[in-house]
């Protein structure tokens, strides 16, 4: 089999997902071009040698829609021989578009191609785009389902997280990613975001509060309580888990990942194409792997996804240096930690979606260039990298230095 | 052709069709009825004299709905679902021919229309209702376990928006005229004399014969499916139907679905897809559960099927009630509702006028939601008299007594009330556990003595146990029945035995439910299981409410009384632990199975845990749903192999009506019959196996399950 090599990331600032957020602005198809222009510039690459664009979007309707993928890499100005396309595994699309890119280069037939995603949810609310899950009567009916939210809050009431616990994992991220920022420990692949005069709108996460305490968090009201209360989905949920009394909600938006937009692109291919792009390769692709799962509590996929792919790269839990979970709510990461015995020091060291937000399409790529920039810093070799996805589902990837 | 309808043209060219069910007071959707309907439409389209037709009727109510009876035997005759589609499909046909005929066709709807009445009225393009409050119009196919088969689920919200159809069709709303109005369910009101005029004037001024969604450019009202508030409509109308249906009631999602894929494809298309959902009810058990124990059944009963014949209709006119409690305040009320005179004696006056002061609460809630008047309320409490003194009781048609449960006490106040009431007064006590002839006993005319078995709360709880004594005579069953009638109650009959019928089978529920904390079961787990097989409240809830006290007394009673040693089983164990050593006696006692904090809702009581420990293996819910179903099943076939119960009917409805036995299965005997008898029996021996010998079927029942011998 061929091997894939990853040789270049960047990724947009994440900007706040509403009116007047960094971002607002700026179209989806706008924000993919910087990105994708960003990517080839700073790598001096010949686009002609590029053999797709993948991008992850979740919500592909209206400005976002129709493959957005094709339509920024023409808007990018890249060569007219490169074709994209648009991919949709909910939360860890941006994963999901590397992991593509990874397949048809290791399946050998691709020799370069760029992976990534966006999301302006600023521009383009969550659920526009409609789909059967929750709205198709006999879909949400026999399928029992329930909003993530109340998924995350079941979580934490089956393994007995409490508000506290859930609450300091959230302020730890916090502190994390201004601790990073501070740093400059995202430098080496944020790209500034530009208005049409080549003005600098966003050049960081504006998310973040660096003064996050238990206290301040504490006063924050739980999201999920009148859905599931009011709209009967606490009573679903507990269909599925009928040892469960009373759903705890314990989720706020506080201990949740953010709602912004953002873009991010890998640049993927074999070592022949590197040579020809003249490029190094930063790390491997050991395996990927996604999986199906309860779809009623929804995010526990990440575990068994991240088995499957340890197992496919015939590696331990041991065997990886730093991991990395997307933050979609406190409690899937938590769960996550004590299945898979992992220290909270090995894992979102730089904080997650909970501080700099979960630009939906884009995110799976994010953390992947987060935990690669990380484990070069720290001189480590390996890191796996994890979603939870809607619909019951999970994502992970491992890869190695080089 | 039959006779349904009375054809005539007018002189102005509008064919009048008068709906008019020969020998029926009202008029009622019939395959006649429909047959005739098709040949008199088509008779006016091919009359070139006629301009318009005009649907209307010569009863008080326009139609009150499909005539079930065909429907309720489709699954015991074995309609498949091709059948069952072809049976909604044709009355869709019919309709939709009226529809796009060419001529308009406009509905005087001079009284009531519901179910298949109600969408008769909707393949009309015109619909003039009478201004009456008692003409509502209604979709009332869910309760039985059908949707509206009729064209109801895909015109309904095309005429008047998704989240107001699926109130109507899967609450089953009525709406009456003034709502039906402003909803756009209906064109104008009018008095109902003038309805047909009303409707005449429509056809021959305007007369559009084309229906809103077959002109061009239609739009749902409120926004198509992709419309936000449609969205939301829909993902909180799905979780609320699987938290309200817990997944055992397959109408509700079937019509959900009915209007959400028909109201996005053509209109023909729509009619198709609800055709197919109603055929995949009207196959299948539930509906035909339903439909017999809900409707016939219960309507039956509610004009006493089981009245002995011979004895002259009656009519109570002053009861007298023994006991001022929350019983005797509950008969008081609903009984004063009904027009009577009563008496509601205690042993103090203080006592008494407390249990008047109950209807004064009740009526004052009333008044605030509008459903009573100041007037109405003091001619009310104008007839209940609180009172000590025995002599009021005289003149009284029927005494009930409500007095604490003891025999001494019970028998003392017989005494007292025989010596003032006359010799033909009918004498009832509303015990729940103390046998009826026993307690006769104590009375001079133990043929009038009867049991009255009352469910708390009166105002609310629809049904009346009767029980028969030993010596109880035809007379005052009928009597006690034509009672009934008059609170507006449903009676079932029964013999007499500890616990009677109901109180007895009901103690099996919570009896398991206590059982497997016993095992070890957790107690949410417990409890949610008995709410998923749509029981309205787990078995430990339920015992601390009546209060685990009196199970302590009661089960100690009964084991006396069959010459045992208490405690003689798993539960009566966890019931002596949580009432002898822990004093957690129930809710009244502020701690039971559920800890009651003062600022917070109930929970179910930690210390469970350390007390009954839980197993490492947990039991799957469906067993433990089986567990609870079954037991109670297996009661009261029990009660029916003893002759406590002598009709299947009492013991379905019972169970329903009694105690809130889940309605899908069609009550404890139609439970037997939905699994199959003899699925029902090789499942108790497993469980009598694993769980004890209380799932041990008895002889008669694995006779009859050997000749497969259903019970209806």
């Amino acid at each position: 089999m061929t091997e894939a090599y990853i040789y270049d990331h960047v990724r947009s600032p994440r900007g706040r997902g509403k009116a007047g957020g960094g971002l607002n602005a700026i179209t989806p198809l706008n924000l993919s071009t910087q990105i994708l222009a960003a990517l080839r510039d700073r790598n001096e690459l010949d686009t002609s040698l590029v053999d797709d664009v993948i991008f992850g979007c979740v919500t592909p309707v209206g400005e976002q829609g129709a493959n957005v993928a094709r339509i920024a890499a023409i808007n990018a100005n890249y060569a007219q021989t490169v074709p994209g396309k648009q991919i949709n595994r909910f939360c860890a699309s941006g994963l999901e578009a590397i992991n593509s890119a990874a397949s048809q280069i290791m399946a050998g037939q691709s020799d370069a191609a760029i992976g990534g995603g966006v999301e302006c949810m600023s521009r383009i609310p969550m659920g526009s785009d409609g789909g059967a899950m929750a709205i198709d009567p006999q879909v949400a009916y026999n399928s029992y389902f329930v909003p993530q939210g109340i998924g995350a809050d079941l979580i934490a009431t089956l393994h007995g997280f409490s508000r506290e616990d859930v609450d300091a994992y959230a302020v730890a991220s916090q502190h994390r990613a201004a601790r990073a920022w501070e740093n400059g420990y995202f430098s080496k692949s944020v790209v500034p975001i530009r208005d049409h005069i080549g003005e600098v709108v966003l050049d960081h996460d504006e998310t973040i509060r660096a003064d996050a305490s238990l206290e301040s968090l504490a006063g924050l009201n739980p999201v999920f309580t009148m859905l599931g209360e009011q709209a009967g989905f606490d009573d679903v949920a507990i269909q599925r888990y009928p040892e469960v009394e009373a759903i705890n909600h314990v989720h706020t938006a506080g201990n949740s990942s953010g709602i912004v937009d953002g873009s991010a692109a890998f640049l993927i291919g074999h070592a022949e194409a590197g040579e020809k792009m003249g490029l190094k390769p930063r790390a491997r692709i050991r395996s990927f792997a996604s999986i199906g799962s309860d779809p009623t509590i929804m995010l526990t996929g990440p575990a068994p996804a991240s088995y499957k792919a340890l197992k496919i790269a015939g590696m331990s839990t041991s065997d990886i240096d730093l991991f990395e979970l997307n933050e979609a709510f406190a409690s899937v990461v938590l769960l996550y930690m004590s299945l898979l015995d992992i220290p909270h020091d090995k894992i979102n060291v730089n904080g997650g979606a909970i501080a700099m937000g979960h630009p939906l399409g884009a995110t799976g790529a994010i953390v992947l260039g987060t935990v690669l920039d990380e484990i070069e810093r720290r001189d480590l070799s390996t890191a796996l990298v994890t979603l939870c996805v809607g619909g019951g589902m999970g994502t992970a990837t491992i890869i190695e230095r080089v | 052709m039959s006779n349904t309808i009375q054809y005539t043209v007018d002189q102005d060219g509008i064919a009048i069709l008068t709906i008019d069910l020969p020998g029926k007071s009202m008029n009622v959707l019939t395959p006649e009825l429909m047959t005739d309907l098709e040949t008199l439409v088509d008779r006016a389209v091919t009359d070139e004299a006629v301009k318009g037709l005009c649907i209307a009727s010569s009863k008080k109510t326009f139609i009150a709905g499909a005539d079930i009876k065909d429907m309720v035997t489709a699954y015991d005759r074995g309609m498949t679902h091709k059948q069952a589609f072809e049976f909604s499909y044709g009355l869709n046909r019919t309709l939709r021919k009226m529809e796009t005929c060419g001529k308009p066709v406009a509905a005087a709807i001079n009284g009531l229309a519901l179910g298949g009445g109600l969408e008769v009225c909707l393949a009309c393009h015109y619909r003039v209702l009478a201004d009456d409050p008692r003409a509502v119009l209604g979709f009332p196919e869910v309760n039985i376990g059908l949707l509206p088969g009729a064209g109801g689920t895909q015109r309904t919200p095309r005429l008047i928006g998704f989240r107001e159809a699926a109130t109507m069709i899967l609450q089953c709303r009525n709406q009456k005229p003034e709502q039906a109005l402003k909803l756009g369910l209906v064109h104008e009101l009018a008095p109902a004399d003038q309805v047909v005029e009303r409707a005449r004037r429509w056809l021959l001024e305007e007369g559009d014969p084309v229906a809103p969604w077959d002109k061009k450019g239609f739009k749902i009202p409120g926004g198509g499916l992709m419309h936000p508030g449609t969205v939301q409509t829909f993902i909180m109308g799905n979780s609320l139907l699987a938290k309200n249906t817990k997944h055992n009631y397959p109408g509700p999602i079937a019509a959900q679905s009915a209007i959400f894929e028909g109201c996005n494809t053509s209109f023909d298309q729509g009619l198709k897809i609800e055709s197919e959902y109603f055929g995949s009810l009207l196959a299948g058990p539930v509906a035909r559960n339903m439909m017999r124990s809900l409707f016939v059944n219960k309507g039956k009963a509610d004009k006493l099927a089981r009245r002995p014949e011979g004895v002259e209709k009656s009519k109570v006119s002053k009861l007298g009630i023994l006991g001022a409690g929350m019983m005797g305040a509950g008969i008081a009320y609903v009984s004063a509702r009904a027009g009577m005179r009563v008496i509601l004696l205690d042993t103090s006056q203080e006592n008494a006028e407390r249990g008047k002061a109950y209807s004064e609460g009740l009526l004052k809630k009333a008044i605030e939601r509008g459903r009573s008047t100041e007037e109405k309320a003091t001619a009310l409490l104008g007839l209940i008299k609180p009172t000590t003194d025995y002599a009021d009781l005289e003149d009284c048609d029927l005494i009930i007594e409500a007095v604490f449960e003891s025999q001494q006490l019970k028998a003392d106040v017989t005494a007292k009330t025989e010596a003032v009431v006359p010799e033909s007064c009918i004498f009832a006590s509303n015990t729940s556990t103390l046998p009826i002839t026993g307690l006769a006993e104590a009375s001079k005319r133990p043929e009038q003595f009867i049991g009255l078995h009352f469910f708390s709360p009166v105002d609310k709880m629809p049904l009346v146990e009767i029980i028969l004594g030993k010596k109880t005579n035809d007379e005052a069953i009928a009597r006690s029945l034509d009672y009934i009638q008059q609170i507006r109650k449903t009676p079932i009959v029964v013999n007499d035995s500890r616990g009677f019928y109901t109180s007895r089978v009901f103690s099996t529920f919570t009896g398991e439910g206590i059982s497997m904390l016993a095992e070890g079961v957790k107690p949410a787990l417990i409890e949610n299981a008995a709410k998923m097989a749509s029981m309205p409240v787990g078995p430990l809830a339920v015992t601390d409410e009546v209060t685990l006290e009196l199970a302590y007394k009661i089960g100690k009673e009964t084991t006396a009384a069959m010459g045992l040693e208490y405690p003689a089983d798993p539960a009566s164990e966890v019931i002596q632990e949580m009432v002898v050593d822990l004093d957690r006696k129930g809710k009244r006692f502020g701690k039971g199975f559920y800890a009651y904090p003062a600022d917070a809702k109930k929970h179910l009581w930690a210390g469970l845990a350390e007390h009954f420990p839980q197993a490492e293996e947990q039991p799957g819910v469906e067993e433990l749903i089986k567990r609870l179903l079954y037991i109670q099943a297996l009661e009261t076939t029990r009660c029916l192999e003893e002759g406590v119960l002598t009709h299947p009917e009492d013991g379905d409805i019972g169970s329903i009506f009694g105690w809130g036995f889940p309605a899908w299965s069609g009550g404890t005997l139609s439970l037997v019959d939905t699994v199959g008898i003899q699925e029902f029996v090789s499942e108790c021996d497993r469980m009598a196996e694993a769980y004890g010998e209380r799932f041990k079927a008895s002889d008669w029942l694995r006779e009859r399950a050997a000749q497969n011998q259903s019970f209806y």
